[in-house]
C-alpha cells in the first residue's frame, strides 16, 4: 500500500508524460542504485584491470594492447618456483582449515551446551585478541619462541637445556595461521550449533540413537550451514595469508601472496602478479559459489 | 497392527511402578515424592497447570532426566540406570522435534535405521505406519518441514511407533493445533490406543482433553499428584478445591458446619444441605449445569436469591451470571430465558453439590 502511494506521488511529480507508464524504477531500486553503482565500480573496475593485465606481455605495462598466455604458462612451468608457492598456500590453507575444524567443533559445542554462563567469558577471550593488530600478535609469538626469548629462557632457567628451534619453519607458520583464524571458524560454528533445537537431539536419543549416531545423523547435518561458513571463511582468509609466513616463518616458505606482492613491487612484473591473482580468485571464488549454492543461507540466519 | 492381541487379557497387569520419585533442580523441587502405578495397555493422563512438574515427570519416564530420589520400575525391574535410547518408551514432544533435514519417510524410519534394519524393511514399516496415522503414501519422500501442522503431528506419531515401544509418552502434542483439528486428533489417538493396545501416558493442561481420551487421570499440582482416578471419579468426586476448580468453571462456596446438620456460609448468610453429614470446614462445589432458576424456593433443596448480571451464549447452552450479595454464581441452561430485571431465585439439590474439605 505504501509503495503504491509513493508511486502515485512520484508519477505526479515526474509530470504528465510518464503518468500512463508509471515510474521507471521502483522506489526500492532507485534507493539502492547509488550503492549498486558504487559497488559494481569498486568491484568490477580493479578486477577488469587485473584480468586484462594477466594477459599482457610479461614484464610490460602493455595492458589492453597485447594478448598472451605467457604469464599463465610461466606459473605452470615446473622450472620456475612460482607453482610451489601456489601449492604451499593451498596446502597450508587446507591443513589449517582441517585442523581448525577439529579444534573448533568441541570448543563450539562446549560454548553452546556445556560451559553455561562461562561461555560468555570464553567468547570474550576469543574476541579480545582481535582488537590487537595481527602483526603485533605474531611478533609477540616471535618474542616468545625466539632464541633467548620467553620459551627458551624459561626452559633454560628450569632445566638448563635449550628450547628446540621452532621459528622459521612451515610448522610455526601453520601454528600462526591456526592461531589467527580460530575465531573465524569458531563463531560460525557456535551459531550453527546454537540453532540446533535441544528437543531434536533428545528425540533422536529417545528413538534409540547412540551418542555417535546423534552426532552423525542430527548434530552435524543441522550444524552444517554454520560449519560451511566457517570452512569457507577460514579457507579464503588462509589462502591469502602472508604475515604468518613472513613474521613467524622468516620466509622459509614463500607463499602465493608473497609472490604476488613481489611481482608488483621488486620484480615489476605486473602481468605475472595479475595472472597469479586471477588464478587464486578463480579457485576461491569457485569454491565460494559452490558452497553458497549448497548452503541454505536463510536457515543459517534463522529465518526459515 | 499385530499388537491388538495385547489388549483384553493383560489389561490389569502392572507395568510401571513409580516409588517415591522426586526431582530437584537447583534446590527447587519440581516433582515431589510421587507414587504411581500404571497398568499395561492403559491410557493414563497427567493433568496440571504449567509448572506443576508434569513434563519433568514424563522426562524421567523417558530417561531424559534422572530422578533425584526414588525409583521407576518396569515390570519390577528398576529403570533408573537405563538411558533413554535403551528404554522401551518413546516420547512425542510438545514441539514434535521432527528432524527438519529429513523427509517424512526418513523421520519415521529413524528408530529403525539406528538399529541397522535393512532399508527395504524400514520402508515397508514406514508405509504401514503412514497408513495407520492416515498419511498419504506420496508423502514418503516429502520434506517434513513442508507438511501442515496436523500432518507433522501424524509424522511424529508414526515415528514414535516405528520401533514398537511398549510405552508411548505424550507431552501436550496437540496444544499448538486449532480446536477442530485437536478434536479430530484426540479421537484418532484414542482409536490408535485401542488398536495398538499400547500403554499411553499423556500429559496435558486441558482436563477436557484428558476426559475425552483417558482410562485414568492423575491431577498434578506443585509437583504432587493430588488425585488419581477415572475421569468419572475426578469429575464427580474431586478430592479438593484445586481439583474441582481445575475441572472447569464451578461455583465454590466456603462453608463450615452449623451444628444443626447443615453447612453455613458466612458471606452468603445462609445454610445449605449436602449429601454427606457435615464434619469439617470446607467448600461446597456446585457445577453451573446443576444450578437452575426456581419458580418457588421450595423447588430445590437449597436456594439463593439474586439478580441476573450478564448472559453469555455458549453455543449449545446459555450461561448466566447471577449476582447474589457480593458473589457471582454461574448458571447454565439449555435455552435462553428472559427475566424482567427483578430478583431471581436460583437453587440446587443436595445430591448435585459436592463437598470438598479444606
Amino acid at each position: 500500500m505504501k509503495i503504491h502511494a509513493l508511486q502515485i506521488q512520484d508519477a505526479a511529480i515526474s509530470g504528465t508524460a510518464k503518468k500512463s507508464r508509471g515510474p521507471f524504477l521502483t522506489p526500492g531500486a532507485r534507493c539502492a542504485l547509488p550503492v549498486i553503482v558504487l559497488l559494481l565500480l569498486g568491484f568490477a573496475a580493479p578486477l577488469t584491470a587485473v584480468i586484462a593485465y594477466s594477459f599482457a606481455e610479461p614484464h610490460s605495462f602493455n595492458v589492453f594492447s597485447s594478448f598472451t598466455f605467457a604469464n599463465y604458462a610461466e606459473i605452470f612451468n615446473t622450472e620456475n618456483t612460482v607453482w610451489m608457492s601456489f601449492l604451499w598456500s593451498l596446502s597450508l590453507a587446507a591443513v589449517t582449515v582441517l585442523i581448525l575444524s577439529v579444534i573448533a567443533y568441541p570448543i563450539a559445542y562446549g560454548m553452546v551446551y556445556v560451559f553455561g554462563r562461562w561461555s560468555g567469558l570464553v567468547s570474550i577471550l576469543f574476541v579480545f585478541p582481535l582488537f590487537i593488530s595481527e602483526n603485533v600478535r605474531l611478533y609477540g609469538w616471535v618474542l616468545f619462541f625466539i632464541k633467548n626469548g620467553v620459551f627458551d629462557g624459561t626452559l633454560n632457567l628450569l632445566g638448563g637445556s635449550d628450547a628446540p628451534e621452532v621459528l622459521y619453519s612451515p610448522g610455526i607458520i601453520l601454528f600462526g595461521m591456526i592461531y589467527t583464524y580460530l575465531p573465524y571458524m569458531l563463531f560460525p560454528l557456535v551459531l550453527g550449533l546454537s540453532l540446533l533445537p535441544r528437543d531434536v537431539v533428545d528425540a533422536a536419543k529417545d528413538l534409540g540413537a547412540s551418542r555417535y549416531q546423534v552426532w552423525r545423523e542430527i548434530e552435524l547435518p543441522l550444524a552444517m550451514p554454520g560449519f560451511m561458513i566457517g570452512l569457507l571463511l577460514t579457507f579464503v582468509l588462509a589462502v591469502g595469508a602472508i604475515a604468518e609466513s613472513k613474521v613467524l616463518g622468516g620466509q622459509s616458505v614463500i607463499v602465493l601472496t608473497h609472490d604476488i606482492e613481489v611481482s608488483f613491487t621488486y620484480a615489476q612484473n605486473w602481468p605475472l602478479g595479475s595472472a597469479l591473482a586471477v588464478l587464486i580468485t578463480l579457485i576461491t571464488g569457485g569454491l565460494t559459489l559452490f558452497m553458497l549454492f549448497k548452503l541454505d543461507l536463510d536457515r543459517v540466519l534463522g529465518r526459515k | 497392527m499385530s499388537e491388538t492381541a495385547l489388549m483384553g487379557e493383560s489389561r490389569q497387569k502392572l507395568l510401571l511402578d513409580l516409588v517415591g520419585v522426586r526431582k530437584t533442580f537447583d534446590g527447587f523441587n519440581a516433582v515431589e515424592r510421587i507414587d504411581l502405578s500404571v497398568m499395561e495397555g492403559e491410557f493414563f493422563t497427567i493433568v496440571g497447570p504449567s509448572g506443576s512438574g508434569k513434563t519433568t515427570l514424563l522426562r524421567m519416564l523417558a530417561g531424559m532426566d534422572q530422578p533425584s530420589d526414588g525409583a521407576i520400575y518396569l515390570r519390577g525391574e528398576s529403570l533408573n540406570d537405563m538411558p533413554a535410547n535403551k528404554r522401551p518408551t518413546c516420547l512425542v514432544f510438545q514441539s514434535l522435534a521432527l528432524f527438519p533435514h529429513m523427509t517424512v519417510g526418513q523421520n519415521i524410519e529413524f528408530a529403525l535405521k539406528m538399529r541397522k534394519i535393512a532399508p527395504a524393511a524400514r520402508k515397508a514399516r514406514a508405509l504401514e505406519l503412514m497408513r495407520v496415522v492416515r498419511l498419504p503414501e506420496t508423502y514418503y519422500s516429502k520434506n517434513v518441514m513442508k507438511c501442515s501442522g496436523g500432518e507433522k503431528q501424524r509424522v511424529a506419531l508414526a515415528r514414535a511407533f516405528a520401533y514398537d515401544p511398549e510405552i508411548l509418552l505424550f507431552d501436550e502434542p496437540l496444544s499448538a493445533l486449532d480446536y477442530k483439528l485437536r478434536k479430530t486428533l484426540e479421537k484418532e489417538l484414542k482409536d490408535l490406543h485401542r488398536e495398538t493396545g499400547k500403554t499411553f501416558i499423556y500429559i496435558t493442561h486441558s482436563l477436557e482433553e484428558a476426559m475425552v481420551m483417558s482410562d485414568r487421570i492423575g491431577v498434578m499440582r506443585d509437583g504432587r499428584l493430588v488425585q488419581v482416578g477415572t475421569p468419572e471419579e475426578i469429575y464427580t468426586k474431586p478430592s479438593d478445591k484445586f481439583v474441582s476448580e481445575f475441572m472447569g468453571e464451578v461455583n465454590i462456596v466456603q462453608v463450615r458446619p452449623d451444628g444443626a446438620g447443615r453447612y453455613r456460609s458466612e458471606d452468603l448468610a445462609g445454610s445449605f444441605t449436602v449429601n454427606a453429614p457435615p464434619s469439617t470446614d470446607g467448600y461446597v462445589v456446585i457445577r453451573p449445569e446443576f444450578l437452575r432458576f426456581l419458580a418457588s424456593p421450595s423447588d430445590a433443596d437449597n436456594h439463593l436469591t439474586g439478580r441476573v448480571h450478564n448472559e453469555y451464549s455458549l453455543g449449545s447452552r446459555v450461561q448466566y451470571q447471577v449476582r447474589v450479595g457480593e458473589r457471582m454464581f454461574l448458571v447454565e441452561q439449555p435455552r435462553r430465558q428472559s427475566f424482567g430485571g427483578g430478583d431471581v431465585t436460583i437453587g440446587w439439590d443436595a445430591a448435585d453439590a459436592i463437598f470438598v474439605a479444606e
